[in-house]
Order: C-alpha cells, then structure tokens, then sequence
C-alpha cells in the first residue's frame, strides 16, 4: 500500500491549483439541478482556456487542436480531482468528447481525424450518439436501422431512442445494419450523420421527471456520403466496443457519489423537525452511515482499479461492479435526502419550501434512468457473472419466428 | 501511488496460503474445533516460522515492524481458512498497544515473545462497547474486581488486555482471584470465556480513554478483514459449486437467479475489500486519528453487513448442501456470525460514527 504521489505530481497538482484560483472568475455558473442545458458561448470560451492550459482535451494531439500531453491516468484524476473540490467546472462533458473522439484517434482515418476532431473538443460541432432503437435496448446488436449504398451515398431509414443531445447536437455517430444478410454483430456499420439531414427528424422524449432529457430520432430517406463511415462495413459492432472503453469512469464514478453525499450530510445538518435536526434522528444517521461507508468502499475500489490501470493489469471485477454498485448507491443517496425532508421531500419544481432548488426529487428519478441506461442492473449483474465469475451464459430461448432478436446481449446505452 | 499489495505482500500472502492449506485444511480445523480450544500447536508455530506473528511487533524487539495493512493480510487470510489460531489480540492489538502504552517493561517482556509464537494475549474488551447486566470490571486501587463477558481468544491466553474503568490493564491469567470460564459459541474455531475478576492484581497500561478507543479500533478492523477473508472464501465455494451442480439439464450457474445472487454478492465484497484494505493501512499510517476511527467503524459494521448477507446467500447457492454439517461451510457461516456481534453491533458503531459526524 503506497499511497503518496512522486514529487512531479505534488507540483502538477500546485499547478492545476493555482490556474483554478487564477481563472475561475471565468468560469461558467455551476450547472443547476435543472435541465441538462446545451452550452452555450461561456462554456465554449471557458473549454478554449481549459485546453490551451492542458486541463481540457489534454492528451488529444496537437495537430487536432489538443493539448498533446502524453497519456498519464494520475494527472487526469488530479485534475479531475482539483476541479470538483474546488467546485470549478471542468472541462466539456459532451458525448462528442467522451466518446467519439477517442474512438476517432484509434481507428478514424487521417482526414476524419483532421474533419471532426478539433470541432468536438472546443464544443463547436456537437455531437449526440444513436445507439438504442424501441425494439433494441439491452439487446443492442438487434438494431433494425437500415443503411443500403446508392452510388456514393448511404440512405437510412428507421429510428433511435434515448438520444440526449439530439435537439441540438450538429452530428450523431450511429450503429446502423447495412449488411442484413451477415449474423447479427457483423451486419453494423458505424456511420458519422449530420443532423441538419433532410429527413432527419429530432422528437423529444418527456420523461418521468417532466422534462424532455432524451430524444426520439427519425431517420427517412437520410442521404449521407458514402466516406462516413468509421472503420468497414460492417465493423460497426467492434468500433462501438472500442468507444466502451473509453467510458471509463463514466456511470459509477465516486467523485460524483462524494459530491452527492457531501450534499446529503449538508441537508440533514441542517434541516429540522419540531426543533432538532435530521442528522441527529438515529434511524436517519443510521442509513447516512450505512451510504458513507458505500461511498467509502467505492472511493477505494476505484484507486484498487486506478492501481490495476496504471500497473497495466486487468482490474476484473473491482470494474466489472462499478456502474452498478454507483448508480444504486447514488439512488440509495438521493432517497435518504428525501426521506430526511419528511412532507417536504414530495415538493417540486418551485415554491418557498423547496430544498436545493428541487434537486433531490429530480435526481431520484434521474438516477433511476442511469441505473437502466448504459446497461441495466439486470444487464450489469450478467456482465459481473459472466465476464467476472466466469458462469455460462443462459441457453437460448426458441424465438417466435419474426425479427432476429433472441438470447442475451450486453451493455445497450443511450 | 498503489493501492493493494506489493509483490513482497503478494509472496507473504502466497506463503501463508502454502502454510495454511497444509496444516488447517477443513478436516484439521473440523478437529480443532470438536476441542474448543481456538488454538492448533501445529499451525502456530508454522506462523512463526514464517515471521507472521512478528509483523506488527517492532523490530528492537524481534519483530518485523510492519503495517497493520501486512497483519490483515494474515486476518484475511486465517478468516479464509477459518484457521484456529488466536492472532487478533496477540500479534495485531497487543504488539500495537503493549508499545504505545509506553511501558518499557511489559513491552520487552512480551513484544519479543509474542514475535517468537510464545505468548498468546487474548482480549476483555467487551464492557468497553457495553456492559451487559451483571458484567463490568472496576479498579479499585490497581486490584480489578467485576465480570468480563465474552473475553475473546481466551482458551490459551498467557495474559489478557482488559478494559475496566475507563482505561487498559495487562491481567496475567494466572493472577490470584482470577477465574477463566469458557463461554461456548456457535464458532467453535475461537475461543470465548467469562473472566471473573475477585481483587485481580493488574499492571495498567498507560493511555486512558484513546487507548482504549485504539485498542478497540484494531479490534474491529482485525474482525473486519477475517470477514473479508471468511466471505471471500464462501463466495468462492458458491461460485465454483454453481458450475458443477446440475438441475434441469444445466449447471445451476446458468440460470440467471443463481448467477445474479453471485453477481451481488460479487459487486458487496469488491468495494468492501477495498475499504478494509485502506483502513487497516490508516490504522499505522495515521494511528489514533479520527480518521482511522471513523474508517475503523465503518469497516467493522459494513463488513457485518456485507458478511451476512454473503454467508447467508452462499449456503443457499448450495442447497441442502450448504445446511449440511459435511460440507463444512458452516464453519465460514459462524466465523462471520462471531465476527459480526464482537465489539459492537453494527448499529451500535454507527451510531458511534454518526455522533462524531454531526458535531
């Protein structure tokens, strides 16, 4: 167990210190608990000066308008790390960046690279991703949009769902079949499809907590260039696997179960019942008890698979349980500060009696949407037990006969 | 930055597991254990042979002086084993509180015994967490008079760190006016006893209410990381058991109900193996401090969860197997059942947690 940092990382982290308290009056406004608002010229601006500093885009090369640094997982989380102590946003958090850009870097070609990169890493050209169809959620790799090539054109014809972003993303990288005649993994291609495409049409999804996070997407007749596509034919179903990696620390990142219960401790210290504060009810510190020693074990999980990362290994299951350990603890969170505020936990949206702007209400049913998305519980407790423990995966089921669904798959995502 | 073993941890873990595979496997500790004893001659002396009772004891005194991250390497894995060997008060709380009680004497009386396997000290904590009715040990005037319960690793102690009136005192078993009855439990790997105390000559330790509190600290963190060694092992007879039981055709482990059970049972022990991990390291990296009191409830009374609710789904992975008195993995069942209910319930230390919390 070593758990000091080398002399160059002490400083690194001086360094990230300093440029945040030197800059922050740059900084865009936190983000509230409402919406999931698009960025706007702040954020563009204050990602520019994130990314000439290093602490945005950091590893992504030069020539594609990065910072160039060489990969190093401890900067990373140190800056992860200084930013959300200092409760200074960080840099962009699109799916753009999280995700295609890295997938770009590894198997884009030199003018995609060059096309698409620099645009996603300032938040210019945003991106939304189109993965999951209605008939197509855990069982990813049954998706039914069609792609046929016409001359130099791929036209596209069906629908996504659980697409965030959509209303005003400018482009949407998608899992498409263009091969109906090949099994099923090897009959997707990834396509790269501007949004402003006639016969793209964006429907936003409301959801349980009365706004519209999500989108529907229609594709009808959708001509895009044959060049727009990531990888061969076909290849779509690998490319996409390779963007999974990337997610790294995505669902089930401690920093925001800190955050989070950070805010819960906060809340029962200071809200009361006939005089006394919640904190001090013994059944309620109990379960705050219960969550911080979750939180806890999650924290320290995470630097087990840190340490596996950086040490080249397999972490196995110490990952394989992160996204569902984190997203039903986040719930776990959010309930207990429900239940704290008693009456007051059901009120919503607005009005004096409010607490933290209606942030836990909306989170509670937020979270229930994460612990679906990216993988259900369900999906996840596959994963753990056949990728983790090495159990056979279940028998086929005989399938009624139309469509081509059948048997398990794993990790659909939004 | 690494968090997790070393690869000299990983030899001394590898090591222990070599020892502990040849001298308690299940139908040695099944003997032992028909005894009552907690302790195995045998299994001892293997550990000292190979430096383990020595790893907290400091080096002036023929110790390794090493961390309580290296001990709990060898809690994990006795836990694993469910090995009788009465290590958690002799080789990880005595070597610890014997040297910060800042007694000279006892230290080079016992540290250089206890590194070598030839001391044994077992723990009367109990009242210190709460005193049952009847129970209590008073000072009067350095003599302690009153009732321990639950005295733990009782049945070979040469000597017994016991909490009375708000301090530690070091009680030599075969001090005048005191008597040792052995309290029966459902583990019978480890001994237990009622200690009555009538004027007991006792040396104090100095120290008052923060080595009590420290002494309790390793006390739980030490039932901690037998738990994490205890579980882990009932998780992994579950796992390998649901791929060779056939049911319908199939090994059981292909049905998604078993395999779910596993999978929770997986996604508790992970993250609660880390947090042990970290906070046996604070208990030497930072010794006494709130921090390592707080990680020290936390461990405790989260791996009493997470322990229970792994024992209970791993015997019923097994079926009428896992009820059976033959198949033995009831005695991992009992280990973590005894390891839950010592030195505080969960309810009780988080309540402990909680109070320092909402200061």
């Amino acid at each position: 167990m070593d758990l000091s940092l080398d002399q160059r990382y002490l400083d690194f982290r001086d360094e990230v210190r300093s440029f945040i308290a030197a800059n922050r009056g740059h900084a865009p406004p936190a983000v509230t608990f409402r919406d999931r608002v698009k960025p706007g010229p702040a954020e563009f601006a204050w990602q520019a000066r994130l990314i000439e500093a290093g602490y945005a885009a950091r590893t992504i090369p030069r020539e594609y308008g990065g910072f160039g640094a060489e990969p190093d997982m401890l900067e990373q989380s140190i800056i992860a790390e200084e930013f959300s102590a200092a409760g200074v946003q960080g840099g962009l958090q699109g799916i753009g960046i999280i995700m295609l850009v890295p997938t770009l870097l590894e198997v884009g070609t030199p003018e995609q690279k060059a096309r698409y990169i620099p645009k996603a890493i300032t938040g210019e050209e945003w991106w939304c991703q189109g993965y999951s169809e209605p008939g197509s959620g855990s069982d990813l790799a049954s998706l039914r949009t069609r792609g046929v090539l016409e001359g130099d054109e791929w036209v596209i014809n069906g629908q996504k769902i659980w697409t965030s972003g959509a209303h005003y993303a400018q482009m949407m990288f998608c899992l498409v079949r263009t091969e109906p005649d090949a099994p099923k993994h090897r009959g997707i291609s990834y396509l790269l499809i501007p949004m402003n495409t006639p016969g793209v049409t964006v429907s936003p999804l409301k959801t349980m907590t009365g706004r519209s996070e999500f989108n529907q997407v229609f594709f009808d007749d959708v001509r895009i260039p044959a060049t727009n596509i990531v990888a061969g034919r076909g290849e779509g179903w690998k490319v996409a696997n390779v963007t999974l990696k990337h997610e790294r620390g995505g669902l089930g990142d401690p920093a925001k179960s800190i955050a989070r219960f950070e805010g819960l401790l906060k809340l029962m210290k200071r809200e009361t019942v006939d005089g006394s504060r919640a904190i001090d009810d013994p059944l309620l510190a109990d379960r705050l008890m219960q969550l911080e020693a979750k939180v806890l074990a999650l924290k320290f999980n995470n630097m087990r698979v840190l340490t596996a990362d950086l040490e080249g290994n397999d972490p196995g299951l110490a990952r394989l349980v992160t996204k569902y350990y984190g997203t039903v603890l986040n719930h776990e969170i959010d309930a207990l500060a429900i239940d704290a505020m008693g009456e007051l936990g059901v009120l919503y949206e607005d009005g004096e009696y409010l607490r933290d702007e209606g942030a836990w209400q909306a989170w509670y049913m937020h979270d229930l949407g994460l612990i679906i998305g990216g993988g259900s519980t369900n999906i996840q407790r596959n994963i753990i037990a056949e990728r983790g423990l090495d159990l056979p995966r279940e028998p086929k089921a005989v399938i009624p006969p139309q469509g081509m669904g059948g048997g398990t798959a794993s990790g659909g995502r939004g | 930055m690494r968090f997790g073993l070393s690869s000299e941890q990983e030899t001394f873990r590898d090591q222990l597991r070599r020892l502990l595979n040849e001298r308690s496997p299940l139908e040695r500790v099944r003997e032992v254990a028909a005894g009552g004893s907690g302790y195995d001659e045998r299994l001892w002396t293997g550990l000292a042979e190979i430096g383990a009772m020595g790893v907290l004891v400091p080096e002036e005194y023929g110790g390794l002086g090493m961390g309580a991250f290296d001990a709990g390497l060898v809690l994990e894995e006795l836990g694993r084993f469910t090995a009788p060997a009465p290590y958690l008060g002799t080789a990880f709380v005595a070597p610890l509180v014997l040297s910060e009680s800042g007694s000279n004497m006892l230290a080079a009386e016992w540290l250089p015994r206890i590194a070598g396997g030839e001391a044994r000290i077992g723990l009367a904590l109990a009242e210190a967490v709460g005193a049952r009715a009847g129970a209590g040990v008073r000072n009067e005037h350095g003599r302690l008079s009153g009732t321990a319960l639950m005295a733990l690793e009782a049945g070979t102690a040469d000597a017994f760190i016991t909490a009375a009136g708000g301090e530690l005192w070091l009680v030599r078993s075969e001090s005048a006016g005191l008597t040792c009855t052995a309290m029966t439990s459902i583990d019978r790997t480890r001994a237990l006893a009622e200690l009555r105390f009538d004027g007991v000559e006792a040396e104090p330790l100095a120290g008052g209410k923060a080595l009590t509190r420290r002494a309790l600290d390793l006390a739980r963190v030490a039932l901690a990381a037998d738990t994490v060694g205890a579980a882990d092992a009932m998780f992994e007879q579950a796992t390998a058991y649901s791929k060779q039981r056939v049911q319908f055709e199939r090994v059981i482990g292909s049905f998604q109900g078993v395999k779910h059970a596993l999978a929770d049972m997986a996604t508790a022990l992970e993250p609660a193996r880390a947090l042990t991990w970290y906070a046996l390291h604070m208990q030497t990296e930072m010794p006494g401090s709130t921090e390592a009191h707080r990680l020290a409830c936390h461990a405790k009374a989260h791996l009493a969860e997470v322990g229970r609710m792994v024992a209970r789904g791993a015997t019923e992975v097994h079926g009428g197997m896992g009820f059976t008195d033959d198949l033995g993995l009831h005695f991992w069942f009992k280990r973590i059942g005894l390891d839950r209910q010592l030195l505080g319930s969960p309810e009780q230390i988080r309540a402990e947690a909680a109070a320092a919390m909402a200061a």
